[in-house]
């Protein structure tokens, strides 16, 4: 960014919002803006208290579960439906539906199954993670170049060595991005989870919060939801910058 | 039962055996195309026939209905007096675009055929290294197929196909993706392979040079529908000096005759 004629870091624009914010607070326009300042001074408050550990515990216990379930059972389902146009002619309809579908609305219905405990938010997350995961591996499985499919007859590979030691490797790097985006979605899910069955977790203290109009408290609680969200992606564009090399390297 | 049958009824000549019979192969695709056309071929042993026609005559169709890697409308393949539907471990394929996997290293492309069929690892990568070394490799062995030149490519692509030990080796156009130079020395490699290996190579061109300058016989297929206008027993004399073949007579007689036969399906 460039400002003046000098050079300007991206995050700058982080602080002229946080003033922003600050000013707003300060000025006591609305109840529903403290300062920032003093969202912050809450922030350190809520970071000591044993409920916030056992939340954050149990956010990092489903997400992992979650979308590791997601990764297993959507990749080579993926896989099966770039390969074989009997599975994709039966799942594609319902793999497209569920990615543009409003997932948040399916939450209530998971809960009436499976109560309010952590395999709701276990399959929360699987719900907003695998369908991404899906299409994408499947994406991966139809670029395979028809020569390696045919490489793969012509040496005798069984159907379970063509997957395992070919379709899946071709496919890696568009198996790769799905799953990124998978666990960007997963973090809507463990948190809409979390705020929609609101007796365990962060879902329990927003709860809490807002229906005592603790407004510094909450906004305190999202600023750090956000951080994490951040955070994960970070990641996992980190990670994904380290693939692109195999990811360019592997058309013969 | 069949092989038997058949060894039995053959006249006891001194000609080699088909160990590939084509008998009246037809192939139709989507659209009315008719690919081939009742065609009928025998491949010998130790030798190489080349399947060459323009563009759109069925050669490469023929060669991968062969290799049991696209089903025939009618007709049949007998390999060793055995009809044949799919692919099998008697017959191995040379790509035209190399089918390596990328990453993998050359020892473990060059393998992959005998790791498909369970051989244990060190066996497999010894008789790998070994075909490597043959087809002039050697050293390239931990190297990725990004790293290498086309030809280099096609030649791992070769020792994958030597390595499983198949007694007939397809190859669909594998010297088109390198360069001429490149080109040149692998048709020279390819003559003293096929001296070398009693095998039966079918080697698929649109190169009439290549053709005659690599084959014991060659098909001359002619589009729309696919057929065989002609069978050729190349009879040009193969000495010590491969490049004195590009300048023989009977080379150059032949490389004409099939042009002035070629020319009429060409736009």
């Amino acid at each position: 960014m460039q400002l003046f004629g000098k050079r300007v870091p991206a995050a700058a624009s982080l602080l002229v919002w946080a003033l922003a914010w600050e000013i707003v607070g300060q000025a006591g326009l609305t109840a529903l803006f403290p300062p920032l300042s003093s969202v912050m001074v809450k922030l350190a408050e809520i970071v000591a208290v044993p409920a916030f550990w056992d939340a954050l515990a149990l956010t990092a216990r489903t997400y992992v579960t979650g979308t590791a379930i997601a990764i297993a059972a959507g990749t080579p389902i993926g896989l099966l439906m770039g390969r074989s146009q009997v599975a994709d002619g039966l799942l594609l309809p319902w793999v497209n539906t569920f990615t543009s579908a409003p997932l948040s609305a399916m939450v209530p219905v998971i809960m009436a199954l499976f109560g309010f405990g952590e395999t709701t938010i276990v399959l929360t997350v699987i719900l907003f993670a695998i369908w991404i995961i899906i299409l994408d591996a499947r994406a991966g499985a139809r670029s395979i170049s028809p020569s390696l499919v045919e490489m793969a007859a012509a040496f005798g590979a069984t159907r379970w060595q063509a997957f395992s030691k070919i379709y899946l490797w071709a496919a890696l790097p568009e198996i790769l991005t799905g799953i990124r985006l998978g666990l960007i979605r997963a973090v809507k899910g463990v948190i809409i989870g979390q705020l929609l069955v609101s007796v365990v977790g962060f879902g329990h203290m927003f709860e809490i919060y807002s229906s005592n109009f603790l407004m510094e408290h909450m906004w305190a609680l999202l600023l750090v939801l956000f951080a994490l969200a951040f955070l994960i992606d970070a990641l996992l564009a980190r990670i994904e910058r380290r693939i692109e090399y195999f990811a360019a390297s592997r058309s013969p | 039962m069949a092989a038997v049958e058949s060894a039995a009824l053959a006249p006891a000549t001194g000609a080699p055996q088909p160990v590939v019979e084509v008998r009246s192969v037809s192939k139709f695709y989507g659209g009315g195309v008719h690919a081939l056309d009742a065609v009928s071929l025998e491949f010998r042993e130790g030798q190489l026939t080349s399947l060459l026609g323009p563009s759109g005559c069925g050669k490469t169709t023929l060669l991968k209905i062969v290799a049991g890697l696209i089903p025939a409308d009618g007709g049949e393949v007998r390999v060793k007096g055995r009809s044949v539907a799919g692919p099998g471990p008697e017959r191995s394929f040379v790509f035209q675009d190399f089918a390596l996997l990328p990453w993998a290293t050359v020892l473990r492309n060059a393998a992959f055929g005998l790791e498909l069929r369970g051989v244990p690892r060190t066996r497999r990568e010894a008789v790998a290294a070994a075909q490597i070394a043959k087809v002039g490799l050697g050293g390239f062995e931990h190297k990725y197929p990004h790293e290498l030149s086309g030809g280099m490519r096609q030649r791992v692509g070769l020792a994958r196909a030597l390595a499983i030990e198949a007694d007939i080796i397809l190859m669909d156009e594998p010297f088109s993706a390198v360069d001429e130079q490149t080109r040149r020395k692998f048709q020279e490699d390819l003559l003293e392979l096929i001296a070398r290996e009693r095998k039966t190579f079918i080697f698929v061109t649109h190169s009439i040079e290549e053709a005659v300058y690599v084959s014991d016989r060659i098909a001359l297929l002619t589009p729309r529908p696919g057929r065989v206008s002609q069978v050729i027993d190349v009879a040009v004399p193969r000495g010590a000096d491969r490049d004195a073949i590009r300048r023989h007579p009977v080379y150059l007689d032949m490389v004409e005759s099939i042009w002035g036969g070629l020319k009429q399906y060409v736009e």
